[in-house]
């Protein structure tokens, strides 16, 4: 069976090498071949694409200048260089707690002979179909100083629990819900390792431990630089968890500044900055990654993989997976359930669940097609075309990765708020920014989808008399609409989560899953969050299995 | 490959649906654009009372007071919002100041007493709220602490870690603003450093606050006054209890939830329907009963056992003096009262 999410950990990849600079380099020494070559269709497409990705750093930047001399003193400010730190401490904290988690959880589930594997292994994956903003509702409900386990051990005598709020529960929240992007990677190389190596280290008198450390990990590298780097992009980037966490990240920030304040300008100053930190962040990961090889050299074809057999180390291997389960799947449906069954207090905002879930899914398919549909042009550039400046321009969708929701949203609202007032809090402008967010999700996926068509067969059909056009409709899509596909429930997935963009630039009286879980979260309405949580991760939980099944139908 | 083309299939029947929708929802003609400071729980059902009773659709963007009056100046003459409700006099007062609101006919400005109203007629105040101090009398003797005497001695170190607030709350701002207006700048900057090195808990609206106090999670918050008498509705048997600031304090403060109607509205008269319509004895007797505020108008009086209106000595405060939303926003980015 292969796993879902292999396009997210293909994604990680390619955010890792979109940032590379050999394009770059190589422009610089060459001439623009714009000039004399004739420009086709493909890359004016590709450049109004790419464009829509710059759009909001540049109308950012046409803000934050606007701050002038003032901006300059807001953000040597030490309450600025605050920010800043919070958020690296945090990223780095969840980063190597996701790192620390993931890398057993992916070897036990794949390398071992532990009992209910394919089980642990599913719900192991599934706190990444939670959002962040349920998790963290649910967790303060749970282990807040009041909370229902503090409920529980009051006969005990315990009369309060320690502050959840703050770093703290932002970091235990995070973790929880991100190491499986880790897991995932890690695991993708498990299985593709060659037990060979690992055999030849033994053989010289290593020990299981050493072996471990000196051949397995070395191996994984790349493999768990990625599902860091998915980790970090995921934290820095977060909304609900720090904010219902209390915890001063640049998200929160952002947010307070806009919400809470007429200067916008200072709320596009911190928004650069988050944006500066994240490319900062990706360039690091690049830089480390540089100049390992990692694959097999020897000929012939590997060996099949030998699990371990974990003999006594079986029950603290299973506690450890029960404890990961019990945390990041079960407490937040304990919690979601027990709302689900007590008294609804001060109901006064009533709303209609139906309309709820079909704004969700709705405004999430539309992104997703959206995004399919704009993906196209910049990954068929990118894997068809030899020029560099070419390549150059498709990776430059790869940029909104390195968008977190807030910053999208914000410059979206200033750019529609001033210039085209006509999609001003429109549901155009929404997907617009859902599209933007998730563009590069959509890419990674056709590029990949794109890449796996030989294009001898294309160049069969053209010699056969079919124009450029219907080799297109009628040989290359067909081939790749799997891929494709897969890439849009991947976006939908995405977007049906999405809160930051969908709470600054939703239309208004526009309400989705999300925006309800927050606005009854800032009423202190906590049960009436049960029926729209668990519907969301439901949904959710449906379109992963939809994603494992095409994939089992691959396998067989 | 079947489960790709259903997948398809029930993509494309949800585009066509959400395609449709837009055009379902706009059935009847008359639409009014809200943007509202208060939240929904609060005005949410009168709003729908109205739509019940008139017709007319209305449209509500919900967020905090300040961040929709910044909306407001930031979307300047395009603002989409008819009516703009804000639960304080500070955010009105600011909108008005940039020359955004169409003056009020006298008709609806005279439903309420002047001091509720702004001067130059271009908002008026809808319910009445008191600032107090929501407190847990068995978590505080616990503590063995006193009640406080002025808002001012929450700085001191007995109360670190043990008063809620919530700062970006309109209401609470506008308790900020009127400090500066007694006070003075310094003394107020002061006493916000004093609060944010207290370590005050940070809450995002004042209904968690009281929710925390009455959980035992905190001892005191500041908040608005009616948000218990919600919860002791529900409940009856919760001992949390409201503290009044003793006269003059900067902590006594009356203020109003108020609304104006947008100079770029184009449809004003639907818009001071809406405003006649929040005035209107039945909808000042829903303030009274369901969310437990003052109301303004005279005749209609609360229900709750609240000390009248007329008797809080509040400080000699003109609401219409409370319209420097931004200073007092930079006062506490400044002082660090958003990082908490």
């Amino acid at each position: 069976m292969q796993i879902p999410y292999t396009t997210t950990a293909a994604n990680a990849n390619k955010a890792v090498k979109a940032l590379s600079l050999p394009g770059l380099r190589s422009i610089r020494g060459r001439r623009w071949r714009l000039y004399g070559a004739h420009i086709n269709w493909l890359q004016i497409l590709t450049m109004l694409i790419v464009g829509v990705v710059l759009l909001p750093i540049a109308y950012l930047v046409i803000r934050a200048v606007g701050a002038g001399e003032e901006g300059i003193t807001y953000l040597l400010k030490e309450r600025t260089l605050r920010i800043v730190w919070n958020s690296l401490t945090l990223v780095l904290s969840v980063t190597l707690s996701a790192a620390i988690i993931g890398v057993p959880f992916a070897w036990l589930t794949s390398r071992t002979n532990l009992p209910f594997r394919r089980v642990w292994l599913i719900l192991g994956l599934l706190p990444m179909v939670i959002p962040s903003y349920l998790g963290a509702v649910t967790f303060i409900a749970a282990f807040g100083p009041k909370g229902m386990l503090q409920g529980l051990l009051e006969p005990l005598g315990v009369q309060r629990l320690p502050e959840i709020y703050g770093f703290f529960g932002a970091w235990v929240v995070l973790t929880l819900f991100t190491y499986p992007y880790v897991a995932l990677t890690v695991r993708a190389a498990l299985l593709q390792n060659d037990p060979a190596l690992e055999e030849a280290a033994r053989s010289m008198g290593l020990s299981r431990w050493k072996v471990f450390w000196r051949v397995t990990l070395p191996q994984l590298r790349p493999a768990l630089a990625a599902g860091m780097l998915l980790t970090a992009l995921y934290t820095l980037s977060d909304f609900g968890a720090v904010a219902m966490m209390r915890y001063n990240a640049f998200t929160r920030a952002i947010y307070l500044q806009y919400n809470s304040s007429f200067n916008r300008e200072r709320a596009a100053l911190l928004a650069l900055v988050l944006v500066a930190v994240t490319i900062a962040l990706l360039f690091l990961q690049r830089k480390l990654q540089n100049g390992k090889h990692n694959y097999r050299i020897g000929t012939g074809a590997k060996r099949q993989l030998k699990r371990v057999s974990l003999g006594k180390w079986k029950w603290p291997a299973l506690g450890f997976c029960s404890v990961l389960v019990g945390l990041g799947v079960l407490v937040p449906m304990l919690v979601l359930f027990t709302w689900l069954t007590s008294r609804n207090l001060l109901d006064a905002v009533p709303v209609n669940m139906a309309e709820l879930a079909a704004n969700t899914v709705g405004v999430s398919a539309l992104a997703a097609l959206v995004v399919a549909i704009m993906a196209i042009p910049p990954s068929m550039l990118a894997v068809r075309s030899k020029s560099r400046f070419n390549h150059l321009l498709a990776r430059l969708t790869h940029l909104s990765y390195v968008l977190p929701g807030i910053v999208v949203a914000l410059a979206l609202v200033f750019f529609a708020a001033n210039a085209v007032p006509a999609i001003y809090q429109t549901l155009p402008l929404l997907i617009l920014g859902y599209a933007t967010r998730y563009l590069a999700y959509g890419v990674s996926a056709t590029e990949s989808a794109l890449t796996q068509i030989n294009p001898r067969i294309e160049e069969a059909a053209r010699s056969m008399g079919l124009t450029p056009t219907q080799v297109a409709r009628r040989i290359t899509m067909p081939l790749a609409r799997n891929g494709i596909l897969a890439g849009a429930v991947l976006v939908c997935l995405h977007v049906m989560k999405e809160l930051p963009t969908t709470l600054v630039l939703a239309p208004i009286g526009f309400k989705t899953f999300a925006t309800r879980i927050w606005a009854m979260y800032e009423e202190a309405m906590l049960v009436n969050i049960a029926i729209p949580g668990l519907l969301l991760m439901g949904v959710a939980a449906l379109l992963m299995t939809l994603m494992l099944w095409r994939d089992r139908e691959i396998a067989t | 490959m079947r489960i790709m083309r259903f997948v398809t299939v029930a993509l494309l029947a949800i585009l066509v649906s959400v395609a449709i929708m837009p055009a379902t929802a706009q059935e009847s003609g008359e639409v009014l654009t809200v943007y509202s400071g208060r939240s929904e729980s609060l005005i949410g059902p009168i709003l729908e009372r109205f739509t019940e009773e008139t017709g007319i659709q209305v449209e509500v963007l919900y967020g905090s007071s300040a961040g929709l009056a910044g909306q407001i100046l930031e979307e300047g003459a395009n603002s989409p919002p008819d009516v703009f409700i804000a639960q304080d006099a500070g955010a009105l007062g600011a909108v008005a100041k940039a020359g955004l609101f169409a003056p009020l006919p006298s008709d609806i400005l005279e439903r309420v007493p002047e001091a509720f109203r702004s001067p130059e007629g271009l908002w008026v105040g809808l319910s009445g709220r008191a600032r107090v101090l929501v407190y847990n009398p068995e978590l505080l003797e616990e503590l063995g602490l006193e009640l406080p005497n002025s808002i001012l001695d929450l700085i001191s170190e007995e109360w670190r870690d043990l008063v809620g607030w919530a700062p970006t709350n309109g209401s609470f701002q506008a308790n900020v603003t009127a400090m500066r207006v007694l006070l003075g700048d310094d003394a107020t900057r002061e006493w916000l450093e004093g609060m944010v090195a207290n370590d005050a808990q940070v809450y995002e609206k004042n209904t968690p606050i009281v929710q925390a106090v009455i959980n035992g999670e905190i001892p005191v918050g500041l908040v608005n006054h009616y948000y218990l008498f919600r919860f002791l509705a529900e409940d009856p048997s919760i001992t949390a209890r409201l503290h009044f600031f003793p006269a003059g304090d900067p902590g006594a403060l009356v203020n109003v939830a108020g609304a104006g109607v947008l100079a770029s509205s184009d449809t004003p008269g639907l818009a001071q329907r809406l405003l006649l319509y929040l005035l209107s004895n039945g909808a000042q007797q829903y303030f009274a009963e369901e969310t437990y505020e003052y109301p303004l108008v005279p005749g209609v009086e609360p229900i709750v056992d609240l000390p009248p209106l007329a008797s809080i000595e509040a400080p000699e405060i003109d609401l219409s003096d409370l319209d420097d939303l931004q200073g007092t926003l930079e006062m506490l980015e400044d002082a660090g009262a958003f990082d908490g």
